[in-house]
């Protein structure tokens, strides 16, 4: 028998018994778009922190009291609340001795602040930073109007503001900013610059913030007792390792750590951030993977039972083409052809509303569109089979039968 | 010249748990090509199971099966399919249609399996379901038919590959008298063209349409004679064969 009537023959099956095939499918779509769903909203979480870090600037890496992320019980962060702050002394004694390096950029943050003009005022979800000139080239960002700080306005400690987006768009609608006042936590600057915007990640703005000299900010929150952020860019990728030596080296000298014990500061880089994350996602991973196994068994069961419930009429059907002069082989071709299309088709459209869904998702909290090839396959793998397993056995076994014992199955 | 079905001492047992029941208890029968053969018996005597066993439908416990000189029990499955599609028409006593196809696509359903073109397979169904009279029901499904116009398809279905071996189970049992005469008339011409006809029934008058009654009873063959009709032929042959 060729395999095109086989094909019109399972086709037409598939047609007369509309019910079981969309169940089938259903069983088949849940299944398949569960598991795809959720790795691909993983994997563009994923995609997304890690573009999100790399915006941090390449060959850089950063020198802070307090470490990044933070894992590890709620004692573990006494550790590093009782480390003496980098002071800014020390910050800029390490810029003068230390050689290694391209740019240091010195910064001071503070954070939950409102920002006003004459217009209107902010939410008080912004940050204010006190930095030096290297902030741009440490930190990836570029002016899109006006200038930025010098170091003549460190060095006068001026009270000049440069401010992102998000200030410029509700503290001065429609307007040029540049000369303007603008109220920081209280005290009068002039706007001398507009940041390029970054938009958002993660529900979270970039451009939610102002800076000003470090030395202005100093004026206003004093200088000693308070912890200096530093971001470091390397001369070159080759000589990464032996900046991050160098810096270390000098800051341990200048903050007094004797040799043999621990550095009482935190060096962190990208890629370290992002390995970080990684290992971190990768736990989240296992159990959303585990998750959607058992929601593809779930559907793998359901599957399972629609086409065992069929098999008495199925039987019956195995019995009255034999009678006819069915060979066993054109039956099971013909059962196997049904089970796969029904697989393939439910897969295709799990695997697309899955993707669909997931990359929805992640466009919603602003991540990159991804499509996690490998779920795809695992998942079509285990329905297919599933499906094929258990819409072919019983066949397999009907098809062995006298067709008279065939015809009597009840 | 040898016989076309040669069954010596078949017994079909089945077996239901602790009991143990023998359907035939040891038949022996020959049947020749062209022969037109009537089965009867009582009800659970055993004719069924003999007909499917004839039909290669089922397989003897115990004895010897030949069809064609050749042996059934020690024929490949693919070689039986071939047999069922190619040289026996079946027509079952609950008919045994797919359930959610047509008329027309059951009765085409042999013709798929022997490898016939959709053209031909058509016009061939069409001629087998007008043959019997459905050529207004042929886009019916089987539980949109009558009980009688369901056996029709089922006649239809055995006769649609021109079988030269014609098995048929009670084909009148739901017939009206003149369609079960229709269908009578239809299996007297198959058997004037060279056809062997076997068939079960209860009805006296159909078996005289036979030329050989063979009786049946608790599973062993009780009679086996010639009809009203079968002495006439067999006068007839006689004397030709005298005059030649
Ligand atoms: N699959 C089976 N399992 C057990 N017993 C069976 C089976 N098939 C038939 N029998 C028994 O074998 C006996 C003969 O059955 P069969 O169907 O051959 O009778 P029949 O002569 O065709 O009767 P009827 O005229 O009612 O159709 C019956 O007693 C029946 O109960
Ligand atoms: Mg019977």
């Amino acid at each position: 028998m060729p395999i095109s009537e086989i094909i019109k023959l399972s086709l037409n099956t598939l047609r007369t018994n509309k019910l079981r095939a969309i169940l089938t499918l259903l069983g088949i779509i849940i299944g398949v778009f569960s598991i795809i769903a959720i790795m691909t909203l993983l994997n563009a979480l994923q995609a997304g922190i890690e573009t999100g870090l790399s915006e941090l600037g390449s060959n850089t890496y950063q020198v802070q009291k307090f470490p990044a992320i933070q894992m590890g019980g709620p004692g573990s962060n006494a550790k590093y609340r009782n480390r003496p702050n980098i002071t800014y002394d020390q910050a800029v004694r390490l810029k003068n001795i230390a050689t290694l390096y391209k740019y240091m950029s010195l910064e001071d943050y503070v954070y939950e602040k409102t920002f006003k003009s004459e217009f209107d005022k902010t939410n008080p979800n912004h940050y204010l930073g006190g930095v030096i000139p290297e902030y741009l080239e440490c930190n990836n960002r570029a002016i899109e109007t006006g200038r930025f700080i010098s170091q003549t306005d460190v060095n006068y400690a001026r009270n000049v503001a440069v401010i992102g987006m998000d200030v410029v768009e509700k503290l001065f609608p429609n307007m040029n900013p540049i000369g303007k006042q603008i109220i920081l936590d209280n005290h009068p600057f002039e706007v001398i610059g507009i940041f390029e915007p970054k938009g958002e990640a993660f529900g979270q703005s970039n451009d939610n913030f102002a800076l000003i000299p470090i030395t202005a900010m100093h004026k206003i929150y004093g200088k000693n007792e308070r912890t200096i952020n530093i971001a470091i860019q390397a001369p070159s990728k080759e000589e990464f390792d032996a900046s991050v030596e160098n810096i270390i080296s000098v800051l341990r000298v200048i903050r007094k750590v004797p040799p043999g014990e621990e550095n009482n500061f935190e060096i962190y880089s990208n890629e370290s951030l992002i390995g970080t994350v990684n290992s971190f996602t990768q736990y989240f991973k296992y159990g959303a993977g585990f998750i959607s196994f058992i929601s593809l068994l779930a559907a793998g069961i359901g599957i399972m039972n629609i086409m065992l419930v069929s098999v008495t009429e199925r039987t019956k059907e195995i019995g009255i083409r034999k009678a006819i002069g069915a060979k066993s082989k054109s039956i099971l071709s013909q059962f196997l052809i049904e089970a796969i299309i029904l697989c393939q088709i439910g897969g295709l459209i799990g695997i697309f509303l899955g993707i669909v869904t997931g990359n929805l998702i992640g466009l919603f909290l602003q991540t990159p569109i991804i499509i996690p090839y490998d779920w795809v396959v695992i998942g079509l793998v285990v329905c297919s089979s599933v499906g094929i397993i258990f819409g072919v056995y019983p066949a397999y076994k009907a098809a062995k039968l006298n067709p008279i014992d065939a015809l009597r199955y009840e | 010249m040898e016989p076309l079905i040669e069954i010596k001492d078949v017994k079909k047992l089945y077996v239901m748990g602790l009991e143990e029941l023998y359907a035939l208890k040891g038949v022996s029968l020959d049947i020749n090509n062209n022969e037109y053969v009537a089965i009867m018996g009582p009800s659970g005597s055993g004719k069924s199971t003999l007909m499917n066993i004839i039909g290669c439908l089922d397989t003897p416990s115990s004895g010897e099966y030949k069809l064609n000189g050749k042996n059934v029990n020690e024929m490949e499955d693919d070689e039986l399919a071939e047999i069922r599609n190619k040289e026996i028409g079946f027509v079952f006593q609950t008919f045994n249609l797919l359930p959610r196809i047509n008329a027309l696509s059951n009765v085409e359903l042999p013709l798929i399996y022997s490898g016939k073109k959709k053209d031909e397979r058509i016009e061939l169904a069409e001629s087998a379901l007008i043959n019997v009279g459905l050529e207004d029901r042929m886009n019916h499904k089987p539980n949109e038919l009558s009980g009688g116009q369901r056996q029709r398809v089922a006649i239809a279905r055995a006769l649609v590959n021109n079988p030269s071996l014609i098995l048929a189970d009670e084909p009148t049992g739901n017939l009206d008298t003149k369609t079960g005469e229709e269908i009578m008339i239809l299996f007297e011409d198959l058997w004037s063209k060279g056809n062997t006809i076997i068939i079960v029934t209860h009805e006296e008058e159909i078996a005289q349409n036979a030329h050989r009654i063979i009786k049946i009873r608790d599973g062993l063959i009780a009679d086996d004679y010639l009809s009203e009709k079968g002495k006439l032929i067999a006068e007839k042959t006689k004397q030709q064969t005298i005059s030649v």
